[in-house]
């Protein structure tokens, strides 16, 4: 669930930048599925890939994975991990199916699709600004920018409404 | 079409679906258990506080719910989230409530098959990404989150985008002592953890028609390591009389030969061999016997994947011809009532305990690393279940290697990684 999206187009942030097929039981791991409370998610988040994460995640942080983010279970509890620990972008070469349409309708994340060569470029801790208006990430420390893809109709719509609940009518969506 | 396009095609109102477009389609059945449940609670109790009318579903008949992730309650939050799923029951007037301690309960996707709750042709959406499992009765499954549940309860449609369908034709029949999860595991050692990802996987050939119902489950059950959104088999002869066995008579809906695949793959049945996905992917699928030898901490025997009827018979066996005890802790997790029942009736109970085994009630378990038989730091377990990300059974330093439940029997007898085809010739 969101509140209202779409208001801005521009996110700048710090990197932290993971490898491929970061699963949903690495993001927040089984064990913590019980307890939907932000507090509860958000103190637990990539504990599983690693348990220094939450620590050293900040609000507005930028999330870049390889590809197959996301992949494994359905638990919406994933995307809402990252969302309560304050990352509203995440970055990948490819996103598994269910955590890609969870961040989606349920307004928890943007998620952004990046190019090999972006994923090479941006370090870990740099200063990016994707900018979704012109499509585009820019790495500010390393003074670089590279296009990123451009979001389906339907995906655009649902993102901009801040979720499948806010979109309105759903047969406006078929295509 | 494809049998996944013309399930979608008639869902949608529409005559024909192509890979790529993005229909709204009614959904026939949805499953929430307790892990999804509460995040659809929590998504009704928003929109109230917006103003929106979350008192009555879209059809209570649609939809059914199990108890399986966190049952027996390890924990005071477990218990608290069955609480939440017992008030939807009340207010909403949902009678398909399986409880544990209350008569049949069990893991959604060996319930759903079991209790003969999702009929073939029919688009059906569960709380649960192996909800997939399902395909292997003709069904469109397809697992979502607790938003998209949420809106599927009060609707009764959502969004689908049609995917493109890779075809797996399996032909011939397996050898004693192999069994389709080594299919799977090779299927998914050779197309990747993506290599499916957003598309539908078909399997069609004689080599289906071979496998009994609950062996095939475990294809379409892991179709979703490779990121496919359903895995999909049209209805033969021995599913329709499953179906009329339980009083229901069912259509079937199987692909046109003109039908449009993105890929084809073909598998020569008998020549598959024992495969064990190694740490810490599915898709890192090997032949057993280049593993074979390695030492293990636990032999594990569940989950929708690998704890039905036919996966315990089949491990029972391994045990009984070995016919001593096991030299690795043996945990055994029947995946429902129905299951633990039989195994009684049928002496496997015996045979495992014999063998030294712990037997524990029905439940996802350590499967997902819940409860029941969690792995310790460094611990290896070679285990019948879908899943071997880090720390998925325990803690993260933990290894798991997946195999057949056969092949798991006969680790949990040498102590090692061993080939089951020993005990059986």
């Amino acid at each position: 669930m969101a509140e209202a999206g779409g208001a801005s187009l521009r996110f700048r942030g710090r990197v932290h930048k993971l490898g491929d097929n970061v699963d949903t039981d690495q993001i927040i791991p089984a064990p913590y599925l019980k307890d939907l409370s932000p507090e509860n998610l958000a103190a637990h988040v990539l504990e599983g890939a690693d348990p220094s994460f939450p620590r050293r995640i900040r609000p507005g942080d930028i999330v870049l994975g390889g590809r197959n983010f996301g992949s494994g279970s359905s638990r919406e509890h994933a995307p809402m991990a990252l969302r309560y620990a304050g990352v509203r972008v995440v970055m990948a070469l490819s996103f598994a199916r269910i955590f890609y349409r969870n961040a989606v309708d349920g307004g928890h994340l943007i998620p952004v699709i990046v190019t090999e060569e972006a994923y090479r470029g941006i370090g870990d801790g740099d200063e990016v600004e994707v900018d979704l208006e012109s499509s585009i990430v820019r790495d500010l420390t390393a003074g670089a920018e590279y296009p990123v893809e451009r979001f389906p109709r339907l995906i655009a719509r649902i993102v901009q409404a801040g979720g499948i609940f806010s979109v309105g009518d759903l047969s406006s969506l078929e295509a | 079409m494809t049998i996944t396009e013309k399930i979608l095609a008639r869902a949608s109102g529409r005559s024909s679906v192509s890979p790529g477009d993005v229909v709204v389609a009614r959904v026939d059945r949805v499953m929430m258990h307790d892990v999804g449940a509460p995040g659809v609670w929590e998504v009704f109790q928003e929109l109230r506080s917006r103003g929106v009318d979350v008192s009555r579903l879209f059809n209570p008949a649609m939809v059914w719910m199990t108890e399986d992730h966190f049952v027996p309650p390890p924990d005071a939050k477990s218990a608290e989230n069955l609480r939440i799923m017992e008030r939807m029951a009340d207010m909403y007037g949902i009678s398909e409530y399986y409880r544990f301690g209350m008569g049949t309960y069990g893991v959604c996707h060996t319930l759903a098959y079991e209790e003969a709750l999702v009929l073939p042709g029919q688009v059906y959406v569960g709380t649960d990404s192996h909800t997939v499992t399902s395909g292997a009765l003709g069904a469109f499954a397809t697992g979502m989150g607790h938003t998209d549940v949420a809106y599927i309860l009060l609707h009764g449609k959502n969004w689908f985008r049609v995917p493109e369908t890779i075809l797996f034709r399996l032909r011939g029949e397996l050898r004693d002592g192999v069994m389709a999860k080594d299919v799977i595991l090779r299927v998914l050692g050779d197309i990747g953890a993506d290599g499916a990802n957003y598309m539908a996987m078909e399997f069609a050939g004689d080599g289906v028609a071979s496998m009994p119902i609950e062996e095939r489950m475990t294809i379409t059950n892991m179709t979703v390591e490779a990121g496919a959104k359903n895995g999909i088999m049209a209805p033969d002869a021995r599913v329709v009389e499953y179906y009329r066995e339980k009083g229901k008579e069912v259509q079937v809906i199987a692909s046109d030969p003109d039908a449009e695949y993105r890929d084809a793959h073909d598998y020569e049945l008998p020549r598959i061999v024992p495969m064990v996905a190694k740490p810490h992917s599915p898709a890192n699928a090997v032949e057993l016997s280049e593993v074979e030898g390695t030492e293990i901490d636990e032999a594990y025997l569940g989950s929708c994947t690998g704890g039905k009827y036919h996966d315990m018979a089949a491990a029972a066996r391994v045990l009984k011809r070995a016919g001593r005890r096991a030299r690795a802790r043996l945990v055994v997790v029947p995946s429902s009532t129905n299951v633990y029942r039989r195994m009684l009736r049928e002496g496997l109970i015996d045979v495992f305990m014999d063998a030294g085994a712990v037997i524990g009630p029905p439940t996802c378990g350590a499967c997902i690393g819940g409860h029941m038989g969690v792995l310790g730091p460094d611990e290896v377990a070679i285990s019948s279940t879908n899943r071997n990300f880090p720390g998925r059974m325990g803690h993260r330093t933990s290894k798991v290697y997946l195999a057949s439940p056969a092949s798991v029997a006969a680790s949990a007898v040498e102590g090692r990684i061993a080939d089951p085809r020993r005990f059986l010739g």
